[in-house]
């Protein structure tokens, strides 16, 4: 009402001032939250600024080609997990593998860093990434078929 | 937009709407799941369980586009006193709790085969589990301002500080590592094949239609109800 201002300006002004501030509070939340709260390390985190040893952590990555080995206990795996900037870290694993877990495909290894530097995992989960793609266009090889989608891809 | 925010137009605008979207909603959704459970292929890593798919990602939208439309409602209802948008933002949240609960449920027994687990405390899901606490929190405090009486202003500012979760799922898989996948369909590009992408979108048109359908069924018996207590209210009034 005062300076002429129709109640209803009024309360919309108040209702975006607020908004704003709310905006603005979570923004600032969820970047102070940018570190804690991520599911995993990635390897290139992790070789930066490395957990305590024995400390319960999980690490993400894409299996590295050609990386899987079976020990001769029958068991246990070993592999390297991989980012984008190929940093490196190698994993050892017993136990029964999930069935998206390949090599070249995404992987989530609970479990502890070992004095050695390697992450010894009790728990792997696969990843599975953005792509659906169906089997008949298995035989491409995932790039050829990520160009494909792309170029077929209507825009949504 | 004032114009139906008058009840008797809203009345007669939402008779005939709320079976057409219903019915349209229940034939598109059929047609839509009968054929991602037929005619779809399998996934090349997945196999079956892609068919998920068809009723995870339109309850995941429409559970999130639910509190968007209680937030809009409330902005509305707060802003312009229009009673008939705080109606609307109560009768959009059960819905919306409904299709929460089933993007959770269908996502949980997608990331058992899947993933190989039911559930972790990843930015996603725990975003989306708090969002189905907020829709519960919601219904509660509309339903107890509508019965013991009590400005409707507090539900609907309710409604509006809890959209700040929205943008926060919606982004959780970006700004934060997840094991759940970033998003699939973003601006002008679509990460998904188009055997998959077709009935997916005919699955969130006819999940919507679906969603508006229940909105406008709900309204209409809030408002058939507030009439009758009115009634009684005037009925006793007179005998005494």
């Amino acid at each position: 009402m005062t300076n002429g201002l129709k109640a209803k300006h009024q309360r919309l002004i108040l209702v975006v001032i607020a908004l704003v501030a709310l905006i603005g509070a979570g923004l600032l939340a969820a970047w102070a939250l940018r570190n804690q709260a991520n599911y995993f390390y990635l390897p290139g985190q992790m070789i930066a600024e490395p957990p305590e040893v024995g400390q319960a952590v999980r690490l993400g990555g894409m299996v590295q080609q050609d990386s899987i080995r079976n020990m001769p206990d029958g068991v246990t795996v070993s592999f390297i997990v991989t980012d984008k900037d190929s940093a490196v870290v190698p994993v050892r694993f017993t136990g029964i593998l999930p069935d998206l877990f390949v090599e070249g495909s995404g992987v989530v290894a609970e479990g502890r860093l070992a004095a050695d530097g390697t992450f010894v995992a009790d728990n792997l989960l696969a990843k599975h990434d953005e792509n659906y793609v169906p089997r008949e266009l298995q035989e491409m090889d995932q790039h050829k078929a990520d160009e494909t989608l792309v170029a077929q891809g209507p825009a949504t | 937009m004032h114009g139906f925010a008058n009840p008797k137009r809203f009345l007669a605008l939402a008779s005939w709407l709320t079976p057409l979207l219903l019915v349209s909603g229940l034939l598109l959704t059929s047609v839509a799941l009968f054929w991602g459970v037929t005619s779809v292929p399998p996934d090349q890593l997945m196999g079956e369980t892609v068919r998920i798919l068809f009723i995870h990602v339109p309850a995941a939208w429409l559970g999130m586009g639910g509190w968007t439309a209680i937030a809009l409602s409330s902005l509305v209802f707060l802003v312009w006193r229009h009673p008939l948008a705080s109606l609307a933002a109560r009768a959009a949240a059960v819905p919306g709790a409904a299709f929460t609960a089933m993007c959770l449920i269908t996502g949980s027994i997608w990331g058992r085969p899947t993933w190989g687990t039911w559930w972790v405390w990843d930015g996603r899901l725990t975003s989306m589990l708090v969002l189905l606490f907020l829709y519960f929190g919601y219904i509660a405090l509309s339903q107890a301002v509508a019965r013991d009486g009590g400005s409707s202003r507090i539900p609907a500012i309710f409604g509006l500080v809890g959209a700040i979760n929205i943008p926060i799922i919606n982004r959780s898989v970006v700004w934060w590592n997840s094991l759940h996948q970033p998003p699939s369909i973003t601006m002008g590009k679509s990460a998904i094949d188009p055997e998959f992408l077709v009935p997916l979108g005919v699955a969130v048109l006819g999940f919507s239609l679906l969603f508006g359908g229940v909105v406008l069924a709900r309204m209409r018996a809030l408002l058939a109800e507030i009439q009758t207590e009115a009634r009684l209210r005037r009925k006793a009034g007179g005998a005494s």
